[in-house]
């Protein structure tokens, strides 16, 4: 029922902070706040009291309740290590959220925080759902108010971008949602239950090559959202012409339900498809964070700028999730939340000096450093978090990773390893362009206010908190990833297992007497032969 | 007394707890205050070492390691470093030129600075430098160093662009980041070997474990060792990625001194010696190390002789005489190696701080030509500049430089894993340092007075300078060689922690033989500085070069080679697809969609007589179809 009540609680706040917006700018703010303030703290509460269930590698608690009965659809939450993290990034980043936009949102207030709100709604829904319908629904709900928040707030090319940014999400989302009517259909026949339900669906016996078709609808939308090259290049414009909030909640969230969905729907629902894709995906993973690098050096504009290191840093993301190995699937984990806030806060410091001196244009920034030092140093601790310093969160997150992808794949690891230093290029530009060098224009711009300040001090605590005590994250996330990492080894397992058995079986029945051999033996035996 | 030790972990706190301090009280704090806070944590992690130091001798003949696990950093999959330090004699004497120099530095640093309107943030940086580099050399495991090492080059990269408004500091200042983390590219992808063999990144554990695992010669012994010399040939500025030591002279000179000399350009060092065991198990590795060290203390040897600026001509030293310390290291003269180190932050650390004096009381002049007759005007820094160039350049007996680099030279003749081409390049090494040292001193302080000093040092200054040069010539003593006295506290010590060197050639009379001409050398140098720079009058501007000087002025051209071959392609490909040719494809997807719209629209026109052949057409055609197909 709490599960539930999250998602309640935050459309219930939402629709509130829209009628107060008639009346008010102050109240809808106000709203938000508190709603999401009480998901964080349920969340705590959670992580507090709970943290014994997650050992188990159980669920922490579920919530199941009938919604279209006839199609086998219902609406079932819950929640686990891995989501009990994300839920928690999520209320994090919707707080800030709410915070970044107090003084830069003044038009329709109102109707922006009921928009902020759903999409955290949906977010939260995709993080919790274990029904794949309710799955798909709570993936449309976090994209069409994400739309409005680009398309009404956004910046000067915002329609562009807003459509790019549906057209791009909505198209793969119809391939996923064939995808899981695929799966529930032969499941169906299989089995004769019809249900939607992911706990049943998973282990559904199918032909390898309609699994490999499904898997890849899945994995389209997925990859799609976390801005895999070559499907990356909504992004950049969904991030740059996105307000603050919008810019964080997309680096922070939106592209970690990518992630979430390939660990827990595409992992355990197709591991042998999945271990066929495997070569593919870790390819795309080092040539996101290559490429991703090389555009970030090249950009003029800030946001921008930050838009492609996120590119580069969901290319860590895939390469470590196809590694199919403990270490580096927990270094993913980590990179989703070191990651959330790192470029969460990046975004908060491009938003905030675009607020001030109304450009995002590096070309007429430069020497800052010396009217704004608070803005620069805290700026200066992010840009390490990106290029991977040791101590911040991001560090252990790449470290674990590429270590772990160096068992799984050894050359494309040190390939990827360049991205190390292609980091160190572009992350120094944003230093040398914004706060050192000469100023190239003379520029009357505040520091950060006491209410900044309070965001990116949490910030920094966070990222250097999970730098150096990594394991408060990983012991959370560590039963859901073992499981994981079960399903996919166990299949491989089992196929090499049952192909040993057939092997030998068929061994056995050449050197019994071939010519008493029943047909169909000879059948296996010449396929096996072609 | 003994459980004094236990205070390990204070040493490393005290500096970042400084920065810390400094960081919060922010612009409240007065000058005074920042001063003291930064230049009293360090100074009290300084005499914490000492108590420390002392208590972990005492009672410790046998140089057990002491290991102090301050909490377990991540337990991943097997992989489970801890912050942990790990003491023994090799990071003792680190720890202790670290806190002493490095507090020295920072004393000086107090009215170098003053003036600075950045003098807080530039004690953030130097605090937060010296608890890095005390992480770095007492890390247990390859992870925690590896943090000490990414957290010195940032600090290293924070202190070159110090100066941030002068584009040019930023342009040194990345450079110094970027060309360090290609060598850590190479190090971190050693680190992943490491684990993938041992499963485990503690030093101590891997170094017990690899002769076991790996022969003599092996393969994957070799590639790993080669790995983390990537790594530290980064690191310590040796050939091929020494590029950036030479620009890094941007940052102010306590700076160069302290990071640039001293302590972080030789981490490089530390690394081989710290895993001198994957090193001895590969010989081919080893051997690169030495032949480095060699052609990179020639190279630079050449390049800081025709430099002008008197702060290059000391990087280029820095460079080649840690050159020295890769031969050592690379000869097996582990010991030796570690000795020239610490030898070498002191008399390093003096020069640059008397290199500091002289362009800061010359209002910020560099080159050496513009300089000249300053021994009357600044005598304590004329002397203690004199004692660092004798000891730099090695003058025979009296100076502590002679008893660490000749035992390098002889090692790298006598050692099992020497030979006489290695001795040979050391020798022409040592006449060039020679050369270059007395050069310099000429130059800047005897001749003529081109320029009068504006302001004097005051006892905040002159006082490290002092101490450092006692220490340039009486730090010798601790280690004489096996003809004079052999007195050997500093390798018994070191040979603790690090294997003993093994020699072939012996007898004394080859070794005062090789002294001796070593010794020789160090005068010739000397002699032939005085010949071609003192007492001639030179014009007060950047001197005439030929091409070949030109060659090594410009450090051998490789700032160009690098320049050509990586930095613009990188820039160009970088810039001719920053729109990203990607997206054009979904842009066309786009034009093509409203093409189509287009030319379907325009079917759509309201005229019934079009609408009606339209449909007749299309009547036709279905029919067609079901007709016929």
């Amino acid at each position: 029922m709490i599960l539930a009540g999250l998602i309640i609680l935050l459309m219930g706040c939402g629709v509130l902070a829209w009628l107060a917006g008639r009346w008010n700018n102050t109240l809808p703010r106000i709203i938000s706040l508190f709603g999401i303030s009480i998901q964080l703290l349920v969340v705590v509460w959670i992580w507090l009291t709970h943290q014994q269930g997650s050992v188990t590698g159980q669920w922490i608690m579920t919530y199941t309740h009938s919604w279209i009965p006839a199609f086998g659809i219902q609406i079932k939450f819950g929640i686990d290590g891995l989501s009990l993290l994300m839920i928690a990034l999520t209320a994090f980043l919707g707080l800030l959220s709410v915070l970044t936009s107090w003084k830069e949102i003044n038009n329709r207030v109102g109707f922006f925080h009921f928009n902020l709100l759903f999409v955290l709604a949906g977010i939260t829904g995709v993080f919790l759902s274990l029904d794949l319908f309710l799955f798909y629904f709570s993936w449309e709900v976090m994209l069409i108010p994400m739309y409005f928040l680009i398309s009404i707030w956004g910046n000067e090319n915002r329609t562009y971008a807003s459509y790019k940014f549906f057209l791009f999400t909505q198209g793969s989302g119809l391939l996923m949602f064939l995808s899981i009517l695929g799966l529930y259909l032969i499941h169906g026949h299989n089995t004769g239950i019809f249900t939607f339900d992911y706990e049943q669906l998973l282990g559904t016996v199918m032909q390898p090559q309609t699994a490999f078709l499904l898997m890849l609808g899945f994995v389209l939308a997925f990859i799609v959202k976390l801005s895999t090259v070559p499907f990356h290049s909504w992004l950049p414009d969904a991030h740059t012409q996105a307000p603050t909030a919008g810019s964080v909640i997309l680096a922070g969230l939106l592209l970690k339900t990518g992630v979430y969905g390939l660990i827990r729907f595409v992992l355990p629902l197709f591991p042998q498809a999945s271990h066929q894709f495997a070569p593919v995906a870790m390819v795309l993973g080092v040539v996101s964070i290559l490429y991703g690098a090389k555009l970030a050096f090249a950009q003029t504009d800030l946001k921008r700028l930050i838009a492609y290191i996120s590119v580069s840093h969901m290319g860590f993301i895939l390469l470590g999730i196809y590694a199919f190995n403990e270490m580096a699937m927990q270094g993913v984990v980590m990179q989703m939340v070191a990651h959330g806030i790192s470029t969460g806060a990046l975004f908060i410091i491009a938003g905030t000096l675009h607020e001030r001196i109304q450009t995002r244009d590096l070309g007429q920034m430069g020497g800052l450093w010396a009217k704004i030092p608070k803005m620069g140093a805290l700026g200066l601790v992010f840009v390490m978090a990106s290029l991977g310093f040791p101590g911040l969160g991001n560090f252990v997150a790449e470290f674990l990773i590429l270590n772990g992808s160096f068992m799984a794949n050894q050359k494309l690891t040190i390939i990827a390893t360049l991205g190390l230093v292609a980091a160190t290029i572009y992350a120094l530009r944003i230093m040398q362009k914004v706060f050192y060098g000469k100023e190239q224009k003379t520029w009357v711009i505040a520091d950060f206010s006491i209410r900044e300040m309070g965001i990116m001090i949490t910030l920094v605590i966070a990222v250097v908190w999970m730098g150096l005590f990594p394991s408060a994250v990983l012991t959370v996330s560590r039963p859901s990833v073992l499981k994981v990492i079960e399903s996919v080894a166990d299949r491989k397992a089992q196929t090499r297992e049952a192909q040993l058995h057939r092997q030998t079986t068929l061994e056995q029945n050449i050197t019994m007497t071939g010519a008493s051999l029943p047909g169909h033996h000879w059948n296996t035996n010449s396929k096996k032969a072609n | 007394m003994d459980s004094m030790k236990e205070l390990l972990w204070l040493i490393v706190a005290l500096p970042f707890a400084g920065s810390l301090i400094l960081t919060v009280a922010g612009k409240q704090l007065s000058r005074l205050a920042s001063v003291f806070i930064g230049v009293g944590s360090v100074s009290l992690s300084a005499i914490l070492t000492l108590m420390v130091g002392i208590s972990f001798l005492q009672g410790n003949p046998g140089g057990v390691p002491y290991v102090e696990s301050i909490w377990q950093w991540m337990n991943v999959a097997g992989l489970s470093p801890d912050i942990a330090f790990h003491l023994d004699g090799i990071s003792l004497t680190f720890i202790f030129v670290v806190t002493f120099v490095g507090s020295l530095i920072h004393l000086y640093s107090a009215q170098f600075m003053w003036k600075d309107e950045g003098l807080r943030r530039f004690f953030i940086y130097m605090n937060l430098f010296v608890g890095f580099m005390l992480t770095l050399v007492l890390a247990d495991n390859m992870l925690l160093l590896y943090l000490g090492w990414e957290g010195v080059g940032l600090c290293s990269y924070l202190l070159i662009g110090f100066w941030y408004k002068e584009p040019a500091n930023g342009y040194a200042a990345r450079k110094a980041f970027i060309v360090t983390r290609v060598g850590d590219f190479a190090m971190t992808i050693g680190l992943f070997v490491l684990f993938m063999n041992f499963h485990t990144l503690n030093i101590h554990a891997i170094l017990i474990a690899a002769p076991g695992m790996w022969p003599v010669g092996s393969g994957i012994a070799l590639v790993t060792a080669l790995l983390l010399l990537g790594g530290a040939l980064g690191k310590s500025a040796q050939l091929p990625l020494q590029t950036w030591l030479p620009d890094a002279m941007a940052g102010p000179s306590p700076v160069s001194a302290l990071i640039h000399s001293a302590t972080m350009v030789t981490a490089g060092v530390y690394l081989i010696a710290r895993t001198h065991v994957l090193f001895e198990l590969a010989p081919v590795a080893q051997a690169t190390v030495a032949i480095i060290g060699a052609i990179t203390l020639l190279v630079a040897g050449l390049a800081a002789l025709n430099q002008h600026d008197i702060k290059r001509v000391l990087a280029y030293s820095t460079i080649s005489q840690i050159g020295y310390m890769f031969l050592a290291l690379g000869v097996g003269a582990w010991s030796a190696a570690i000795f020239h180190f610490m030898i070498h932050a002191f008399f390093k650390a003096l020069l640059f701080l008397g290199a500091g004096i002289v362009i800061w009381s010359l209002d910020e002049e560099h080159n050496m030509f513009k300089m000249g007759g300053l021994r009357k005007k600044l005598p304590v820094t004329f002397w203690t500049f004199l004692i660092g160039a004798a000891s730099l350049s090695a003058l025979p007996l009296i100076t502590a430089g002679f008893y660490s680099k000749d035992e390098i030279l002889w090692l790298s003749y006598a050692s099992d894993k020497g030979s006489i081409w290695l001795w040979l390049a050391g020798l022409a090494g040592a006449f060039l340092t020679a050369l270059y040292a007395f050069r310099m001193v000429f130059l800047t302080f005897f001749g003529s007075v081109k320029k009068e000093p504006s302001q004097l040092p005051g006892l905040t200054m002159t006082i490290p300078l002092i101490v450092l040069s006692v220490l340039s010539i009486m730090g010798g003593f601790i280690e004489m060689p096996g003809d004079m006295g052999h007195f050997t506290a500093f390798s018994d010590f070191i040979e603790k922690a690090l294997p003993v060197t093994l020699v072939n050639a012996s007898g004394h009379y080859t070794e005062l033989l090789f002294q001796l001409t070593s010794g020789l050398i160090a005068v010739a140098g000397i002699g032939t500085a005085c010949v071609f720079y003192y007492g001639k009058p030179f014009a007060a501007a950047e001197p005439q070069r030929n091409a070949v000087q030109q060659f090594f002025y410009r450090g051998w051209n490789f700032d160009l080679l690098y320049d050509t071959l990586i930095v613009r392609p990188v820039v160009f490909f970088a810039q001719i697809d920053k729109d990203d040719v990607i997206d054009r494809f979904y842009n066309g997807l786009a034009s093509l969609a409203l093409w189509f719209n287009k030319i379907l629209s325009a079917t759509q026109n309201g005229r019934v007589r079009r609408y009606a052949v339209m449909l007749a057409i299309g009547a036709i055609i279905t029919l067609t179809i079901i007709l016929y197909l």
